[in-house]
């Protein structure tokens, strides 16, 4: 059964070439203001089975945001229907109908009416939200003294705790303190296995990967991609690097990298392996001197800007003449999960480091990690299997399973 | 996969427009809501006073006593003038109170309109509620005080309060739905009412007597129907006329000194055109409302 049908939805935002919202102005231009049209979503088709999560990705622009806001109902498409069967709670603001004057107990009331729920309803639910809160010596305390935690834990647990058949996240499952982060993933997984229909806008693909069972991706209002989330995130890390052009000038000086060429075992217009693959960094560079102790160095940095693996590769103690050269690095396996990597090279004189060619920022390649383990690295996995229980007697062989992914676990 | 819960069944559209009782529908759906925020109106109004709800009440006979000193000395010139002056100053409060909160309902509430999704229309009508509360209290404080006074009120009148009260609800309503939006686009719409509600003010027979003003016009070769294009007059002077219980005061002429059927039609013809401006109400902000999280 569909839980949401949205048809042909368009979402026209009129941009208002000089925002003045004074009067004056308008009688001036005689009521009409110059806009501007932007067009946030287009023409989007999109059915959700009830009992799916989607993933909803894109980058900033992309009109995930808006698309979210239409199906709950914030915004109304300019054209097109969308149709939701049952409840819908959204987690995209959490606590924003909250009245600091009021108490946790009213404000909890007000913010169920909000979502159209009934007083005798919230009664029912009322502990169960206090208790997911943690709040209960709080709850009739006015909200202006609660902290921001507390704060968005009484809204989360409103949302979470009212029964919805349809669940909106977006970005907020990255709220609170990892404890309660913890507590709401379980919440959601929870959801999951009850059937329901859940939603979660984000960029980060990890969060897709982790809960998702299904993800679209949006590009410029359109969606270019619907499927299993490996798939769907290959095609965001593409069409988020198509929109990315790099520009900078190269080295002047007497060493120059001309060229990096990453060599990856997939194609497409990124160099991209999958995780464990081989990968070979070829470093071509002009000596205008020769070179005496040439050094190549190598970085790998994540997109969080953290140093996955950097080192120095001396190449003998024969000097280059001057003129073009090549050097290749092979890496036999790239243990590093999924992600855009960017790839740092350095060419040096290990006696003259003044004259040192640097290439930052400019060479990137992507791993994609065909199996479910999430983080920084993949570990290799043996054995997984039951141990015989202590107290029982350990006549029963235990039962092995071998991993059918090694390299994914 | 199962479904989850009875209510998985129920079917909701979301498309750009939706008709007329779609719209009320919606609204009546969100009616907790709506209770919900008049309650909190009221409660943060009165949060940390220890009189709270008395306050409201305190107004009219605060007003009562200052009115019958003030008019025993400057002798205005005739008897009880303080209770006439209440009858109308008490229908212009709820007047004002709605509309001077109503009109900002949504450009302060621009956090909740562009986070969270309910029929914007809840919140100008839960302005128009909140005052409708004080009014409530207000009038019941005013008759008490009355019967105290042993003022004769004519219940050959009183009758038709219910029905003025009604007219008035729904012309409320209706401004309250077209100022809130209408601010959205022109901020200078909540300046350009207060020098309104002024001038409106006195277009009303409140410190005056409605006969005053149809003489004149009539003296000027003008139609004496012109005061009644106010539509707040045929409610004002219902109550005078019910409450304060004469249509004259000694050889005065305050009302027309007319029957029933003056006061009835007037309040029928308030009553219809309300009707009618409350559908274009709900039908304009229905169109504006789609746009209203994307303005602010």
């Amino acid at each position: 059964m569909e839980a949401i049908v949205a048809e042909g939805i368009s979402k026209v935002f009129k941009l208002h070439v000089n925002p003045s919202q004074s009067m004056k102005e308008r009688l001036v231009r005689l009521g009409r203001s110059q806009t501007r049209e932007f067009i946030a979503l287009q023409h989007m088709d999109l059915t959700v089975q009830s009992g799916e999560t989607l993933g909803i990705l894109g980058h900033n622009g992309s009109g995930k945001s808006t698309l979210l806001k239409c199906i709950s109902g914030i915004l109304k498409p300019t054209t097109g229907q969308i149709r939701l069967r049952g409840r819908i709670a959204s987690l995209l603001e959490l606590g924003a109908g909250f009245h600091p004057e009021l108490t946790g107990r009213e404000n909890v009331y007000i913010n169920a009416a909000f979502l159209g729920i009934s007083r005798q309803e919230i009664e029912r639910r009322f502990d169960a939200i206090v208790d997911f809160a943690e709040l209960d010596q709080f709850i009739d305390e006015p909200v202006k003294h609660y902290s921001s935690g507390m704060y968005v834990r009484l809204g989360f647990a409103v949302a979470i705790n009212l029964d919805p058949d349809i669940l909106l996240v977006d970005e907020v499952l990255a709220v609170g303190d990892e404890v309660f982060q913890m507590k709401c993933l379980d919440r959601v997984r929870q959801f999951q296995q009850e059937g329901r229909t859940i939603l979660v806008v984000t960029h980060a693909a990890d969060v897709v990967r982790q809960v998702c069972n299904r993800a679209i991706v949006l590009h410029h209002g359109e969606k270019v991609a619907d499927g299993k989330p490996g798939d769907a995130i290959r095609i965001f890390r593409e069409h988020l690097h198509g929109s990315l052009s790099d520009t900078a000038p190269a080295d002047e000086g007497p060493l120059r990298i001309t060229a990096v060429e990453v060599a990856g075992t997939r194609g497409g217009p990124q160099p991209g392996i999958e995780s464990g693959d081989p990968l070979t960094v070829t470093v071509n560079f002009t000596a205008d001197e020769p070179i005496e102790q040439p050094t190549v160095a190598l970085s790998v940095v994540s997109p969080e800007g953290q140093t996955m693996y950097a080192a120095d590769f001396d190449l003998g103690k024969t000097a280059l003449p001057p003129g073009n050269h090549s050097v290749s690095v092979q890496f036999t396996e790239v243990p590093l999960l999924d992600g855009r990597y960017t790839l740092n090279s350095r060419v040096f004189d290990r006696l003259h480091t003044d004259s040192a060619a640097t290439r930052a920022g400019r060479d990137q390649f992507t791993v994609l990690n065909p199996g479910i383990a999430h983080g920084v690295v993949s570990l290799r996995v043996g054995d997984v299997r039951i141990l015989p229980a202590h107290d029982a007697p350990a006549d029963i062989p235990p039962q092995a399973s071998h991993p059918t992914d090694p390299k994914g676990i | 996969m199962g479904s989850a819960g009875g209510s998985s069944s129920e079917l909701r559209i979301i498309s750009a427009r939706r008709s007329i009782p779609e719209h009320l529908r919606e609204i009546w759906e969100f009616r907790e809501l709506l209770g919900g925020l008049i309650r909190k109106e009221l409660k943060v109004r009165y949060k940390n006073s220890v009189l709270g709800f008395a306050w409201s009440m305190a107004q009219p006979a605060f007003l009562l006593a200052v009115y019958t000193f003030v008019f025993s000395v400057l002798g205005q010139g005739f008897q009880r003038f303080s209770i006439w002056l209440l009858c109308g100053l008490i229908v212009w409060t709820l007047v004002s109170t709605t509309l001077v909160t109503a009109v900002q309902a949504i450009t302060v509430n621009a956090n909740l309109v562009g986070k969270v999704p309910f029929p914007r229309a809840v919140l100008p009508l839960s302005t128009f509620g909140s005052a409708f509360v004080h009014f409530l209290l207000q009038f019941a404080t005013f008759m008490a005080i009355v019967a105290i006074a042993r003022h004769p009120i004519d219940w050959a009148y009183v009758w038709m309060l219910p029905l003025a009260v009604l007219a008035l609800s729904l012309l409320l309503a209706a401004l309250a739905l077209m100022l809130s939006v209408v601010n959205v686009y022109a901020r200078d719409t909540q300046h350009l009412l207060e020098l309104a509600l002024i001038a409106m003010f006195w277009a009303n027979p409140i410190i005056y007597e409605y006969q005053r003003a149809a003489t004149w016009f009539s003296q000027h070769s003008l139609p004496t129907w012109l005061p009644l294009l106010n539509p707040f007059t045929a409610i004002v002077t219902t109550f005078q006329r019910a409450i304060y219980g004469a249509s004259s005061v000694g050889d005065r002429q305050l009302l027309p000194d007319v029957g029933q059927w003056w006061y009835l039609r007037n309040i029928g013809i308030i009553g219809a055109v309300s009707l009618g401006l409350l559908a274009l109400a709900l039908w304009y902000f229905d169109r504006a409302e789609s746009n209203l999280a994307e303005i602010l």
